[in-house]
């Protein structure tokens, strides 16, 4: 059965200055990959983990932050902090007995690269090859009535 | 601060096995400052339980909260406003919090989603360091203000024991022996006499050596 894995990437201003010049058509030319959706951030120090850990919640099956590189961010530390996180994420996916790899930092630069078209086809290569994420793979076996998702947010005593 | 730091997530979803509904409760004292237990980190242990039940093929919905601290009754008594509506409690304070919640809540299920790890400080970002132990006897006037009973691997009164060398311990060489730190202390703030002072055999029964503590101040009591 063909798998097309929905891979979530969130690049900073910078690493991502390609998507606005050349539009989706012009990075579908250079060869990246369809099953890649961008998200721009100012910059990848500003990512929470609980954004990642939501994007495999809405059904990722992979995931990966491009920043600067490490010792060239333009706000100095903010793709070392990024790279922090993932690691943690890393951390976290494996004690829940998922492959590590469904997450990765980029360390990329700036403008035009082609280290960003290329970081989009690995991900979509590995993804692709480790097949669907545990996360949604085991929810086809649930009724289609039970609920996963939480209820929501209720805030504590203030 | 009272230290700690998130157990493994595979622990606390063995914790949570046969809960469908949990109230994942953080802490706006001490865990919050140390990052192991605040908003930030109920949210991200909420997402984790999640996609672990999810992962697992089991149902789950979950309250996310943070009380003001879990360490008195009068926060804990408002998580009355959630009866009905949780299995089991994950709750990211310390040790002190989840016994709070066991005390005075006892028909529920509530379980440790930290370590809670000492009494410490923020040595440099993301780093902490023990400080104090808590024993119940300070002596923190006789040695520079650093503590033997915490810092001191054997906790000596009197030190440097024969594994101090360079001015480390030997459990590590990253750990500064605190018995040399006091003596340099000593001679720099020119304390001749706590440098010469022999400490008795020291009356342990302070530090929980005689059961579990009670602090009982009648001038507050009502």
């Amino acid at each position: 059965m063909s798998f097309t894995p929905n891979i979530q990437a969130f690049c900073c201003h910078y690493t991502s200055q390609q998507t606005l010049a050349e539009g989706p058509q012009g990075l579908l030319a250079d060869g990246f990959p369809k099953s890649v959706t961008i998200h721009r951030l100012v910059c990848t120090g500003k990512l929470e983990v609980s954004t990642i850990l939501k994007a495999f919640e809405d059904g990722a099956d992979g995931v990966y932050v491009a920043g600067c590189p490490l010792d060239k961010c333009h706000n100095l530390m903010g793709s070392q902090r990024a790279a922090k996180r993932v690691a943690a994420i890393k951390k976290a996916l494996a004690e829940l007995g998922v492959e590590p790899e469904r997450i990765e930092m980029y360390h990329l630069e700036r403008g035009f690269h082609p280290g960003f078209v290329k970081a989009a086809q690995e991900m979509d290569e590995r993804i692709t090859t480790l097949g669907p994420s545990p996360f949604k793979a085991e929810l086809s076996s649930l009724p289609a009535q039970t609920k996963l998702m939480p209820s929501g947010c209720q805030g504590g005593a203030k | 601060m009272i230290i700690a730091e998130r157990k493994p997530i595979n622990e606390i979803m063995d914790m949570v096995k046969d809960a469908k509904r949990i109230l994942v409760l953080g802490c706006r004292g001490c865990v919050t400052v140390c990052s192991a237990g605040g908003e930030r980190e109920v949210e991200i242990l909420a997402s984790l339980i999640r996609l672990g039940k999810q992962k697992a093929g089991q149902e789950v919905s979950t309250i996310e909260a943070t009380l003001v601290r879990q360490c008195d009754k009068e926060y804990i008594d408002s998580m009355d406003q959630w009866d009905g509506q949780y299995d089991a409690i994950v709750s990211m304070a310390c040790g002190v919090g989840v016994n709070f919640i066991a005390n005075l809540r006892p028909m529920a299920k509530v379980y440790p989603g930290v370590n809670t790890v000492s009494f410490g400080g923020s040595a440099e970002q993301g780093v902490w360091s023990e400080q104090c132990a808590g024993c119940g006897n300070c002596v923190l006037h006789l040695t520079g203000g650093l503590c033997p009973v915490a810092r001191c691997a054997k906790s000596l009164m009197n030190g440097p024991c024969g594994g101090s060398v360079g001015g480390r311990c030997e459990i590590h060489k990253d750990v500064p022996c605190i018995w040399q730190s006091i003596h340099d202390k000593l001679v720099r703030i020119d304390n001749k006499e706590g440098l010469a002072a022999i400490a008795p055999i020291r009356d342990w029964s302070t530090a929980g050596h005689g059961g579990p503590r009670k602090t009982v101040r009648n001038d507050l009591t009502v």
